[in-house]
């Protein structure tokens, strides 16, 4: 406990999301405002599960921990189907931006659009989990001292990154299964979501939640890559550094089109 | 409002929309005499959140080829800029405001209650509770209407001196005094030892360069954090003095007291504007936040026709000067206005706007409107805005249970708010109030978050269950 838990949980949890967010959001003003616009479509599906969970167990009439499951399954569902509402109001926005704009060509395309609101659901769904965990762990206290795991801290804010890293690789496969209106892109994004929020119940089994978890995130993130369209061609004309004149691989943000005088 | 103009020439921005009636000015008076009225007098004029879109529509009608597209583009194009730079501020404050809650526990300790909130919420019964906070809510805001409206009328009137005294005092209050508040309640926190020597030179400073950047020239960014600073002061006032419901209360009924004093015909605060506008003059530039400056020379004089004449004389001169500096500076403000002037007079020698040679810059074609830098263009939001913003993100961070986890949703929700109505502003292209959206959504995730989320996620994070 104390500082260093803190700056280290922090860096551990929010590094990656920092760094790409300051790296490729904080520059585009659009790209900002669909960070900002990202986060309040995820913060309504957690108002919704949350209110369901509240009237289950009002119902029910008992707060155990045994309807955690189903609020959480609940959770995913309405947070995937925010992601969805999302798209669509993405999709609206770029065809009235496209439109108004000078070469018909909007200022931002729909995959960036796709990553900035896969990264914007991760950071506010990590931001929600860990920040009132990494409040409490800058103050005073034995963690684990009642015979929980000591390793809590450390662990929560791996989680964290990696969930932080599978919503910016399930929005963009996300985004692109919904354009090419690919079920099968959904259904598998769903279900792997389903997956991570269900391996986390066997938490403080550590081997088989952390472990299975960040071989999802990786898989997930070369799918991903995949469907964003990148190769391994790519990426070996990347490291080589070849100047190409007008190299397949090109930055959306370096990509500017003059406006006709 | 001559000697406003050569008080104020970084308010001109504001002059320079009048050419075009589309444009409203933000109503930031009753921001300002929100803000003015510290302690002696709480006079909650309503926050003018008239934001004006100091911006393109105008200038693309004067441009040779006028898209219909173009017009719009430009607008979006510009919009996304001008919502972040609105975001940051917005931010900023927020940011202030709940550092100082988090850390300073005078913010947070029950001291009594200001004497526009007479009845406690110290009561037995929640009915009582209940009604008090009504009552409270009621109270305060019949100070605000009666305030904005003398506002109103005094400046019908012209009693400028009288306006101008009173923000001059009310500014003089917040920069010294509140702040030397402040700044004791900081040392007291983190136990710093401090002799009054120090401090009197620190307020002095920081309040003498206060004054003359708020109320005179200075830079921007100076200006812009000046603004800031004594914007989040007042909502820290707001925050340790006004009891919890009473707040609530006041943050609802505010808001839509804001919608209908700009929106319906009759309301002050759009009388205030369209009074402004008649006249061609600024609105207390000192109380609302301008995200760039646009600085224009011989502002000061006493003919109204040669003052538009001078303006857009000075306009098109300095559309070229403007261009060379945005491209040196690369930034959206106008910078220093000797600089200007400096560079001004390097590019097309010393001249001096006389009547002669406005009436000969008047006769050249206007084609300068193309050159016309599309970065000096900003958009305005009532401190008011800011005050009301850091009061609700500033309370969530105080009072929830559900903590961090209320503050975040609640500034999500502000910022959200703000973007939809700097969209609104876009399409709609007259003052709009900024507060009664933002305020909605902050409220509805407050109560939200803090009774239905936080215990959900509670009970996740005990288990270290993740959704």
């Amino acid at each position: 406990m104390g500082a260093a838990v803190f700056w280290g949980c922090s860096a551990i949890a929010f590094g990656p999301a920092a760094a790409l967010v300051l790296l490729t959001v904080a520059a585009e003003p659009l790209r900002v405002i669909v960070l900002v616009a990202g986060a309040f479509f995820w913060l309504l599906s957690l108002l919704a599960a949350s209110l369901l969970w509240f009237v289950w167990a009002q119902l029910s009439g008992r707060e155990d921990a045994a309807l955690l499951p189903l609020g959480a399954a609940a959770a995913v569902l309405l947070q995937e189907l925010c992601r969805f509402a999302c798209f669509k109001v993405l999709k609206k926005a770029d065809e009235g931006l496209a439109t108004l704009s000078e070469d018909g060509q909007s200022p931002i395309s729909v995959r960036q659009m796709a990553y900035v609101s896969g990264l914007s659901f991760g950071i506010i769904s990590g931001v929600f989990s860990i920040s009132n965990i990494l409040a409490d762990s800058a103050g005073p206290g034995t963690v684990g001292i009642h015979g929980d795991s000591p390793y809590y801290f450390i662990t929560s804010a791996f989680l964290t990154m990696a969930l932080v890293l599978l919503h910016t690789f399930w929005g963009i496969i996300f985004f692109d299964a919904c354009e090419r209106r690919r079920a099968g892109g959904l259904g598998l994004v769903v279900g792997s979501h389903l997956l991570t929020s269900g391996l986390t119940f066997l938490n403080p089994w550590y081997e088989a939640s952390l472990g299975p978890i960040f071989i999802l995130t990786l898989c997930t993130g070369l799918w991903a890559f995949g469907t964003a369209g990148g190769s391994f061609h790519n990426v070996l004309k990347c490291l080589s550094c070849k100047q190409e004149p007008e190299g397949q691989v090109m930055l959306y943000s370096a990509l500017q089109v003059p406006p006709e005088e | 409002m001559t000697e406003l103009s050569a008080h104020l020439p970084q308010f001109q921005h504001g002059q320079l929309t009048e050419n075009f009636p589309d444009t409203h000015l933000s109503n930031t008076n009753d921001n300002s005499e929100r803000r003015r009225h510290d302690n002696s007098e709480r006079r909650r004029n309503d926050n003018a959140q008239s934001e004006t879109n100091g911006q393109p529509q105008n200038n693309i009608q004067q441009v040779v080829e006028q898209d219909e597209e173009e017009d719009e583009e430009l607008t979006l194009k510009y919009g996304a800029k001008h919502v972040i730079m609105l975001f940051v501020p917005v931010t900023l404050c927020m940011v202030v405001v709940v550092a100082t809650i988090k850390s300073v526990s005078f913010y947070t300790r029950k001291d009594g209650q200001l004497i526009y909130t007479p009845f406690t919420e110290e009561t037995e019964t929640v009915g009582q509770r209940a009604l008090n906070s009504i009552l409270n809510a009621a109270i305060m805001i019949s100070v605000i209407i009666v305030m904005t409206i003398l506002l109103v009328v005094l400046y019908k009137y012209r009693c400028y001196k009288v306006i101008h005294g009173w923000l001059i005092i009310s500014s003089l209050l917040l920069l010294f005094f509140f702040s030397f508040i402040y700044l004791g309640e900081v040392f007291k926190t983190y136990n710093v030892a401090m002799d009054y020597i120090t401090v009197a030179l620190m307020i002095w400073n920081f309040g003498v360069v206060g004054m003359i950047c708020i109320h005179w020239k200075g830079p921007l960014r100076l200006q812009q954090a000046y603004l800031i600073m004594i914007s989040a002061l007042m909502a820290l006032v707001f925050i340790k003095y006004l009891p919890e419901w009473t707040a609530w209360l006041i943050l609802a009924v505010i808001s839509v007291y804001d919608l209908i004093a700009v929106l319906c015909p009759k309301g002050p605060l759009r009388m205030l504007v369209e009074t402004a506008q008649e006249r061609n003059e600024t609105l207390f530039p000192a109380l609302i936040y301008s995200s760039t400056m646009i600085w224009l020379v011989n502002m000061a004089e006493e003919d109204p026709e040669a003052q538009r004449k001078s303006k857009n004389s000075s306009y098109d001169k300095q559309a070229p000067a403007s261009r060379t500096q945005n491209e040196d500076a690369e930034a959206d403000d106008g910078g220093f206005n000797q600089e200007w002037q400096q560079q001004r007079d390097n590019r097309i020698g010393p001249m001096e706007s006389t009547p002669e040679s406005r009436a000969a810059v008047q006769a050249l074609p206007s084609n300068s409107q193309t050159s016309e830098d599309p970065e000096e263009r900003g958009v305005k939001l009532g401190l008011g805005d800011f005050i009301f913003y850091s009061v609700l993100v500033g309370k969530a961070s105080a009072t929830a249970s559900g903590d961090w986890n209320t503050t975040l949703a609640c500034f999500v929700a502000i910022l959200i708010g703000l973007c939809l109505t700097l969209l609104l502003l876009a399409i709609f292209k007259k003052a709009l109030p900024a507060l009664p959206i933002s305020i909605t959504f902050g409220l509805v995730f407050y109560f939200a978050t803090d009774n239905l989320v936080q215990p959900f996620m509670d009970q996740l994070a005990f288990h270290q269950f993740y959704i």
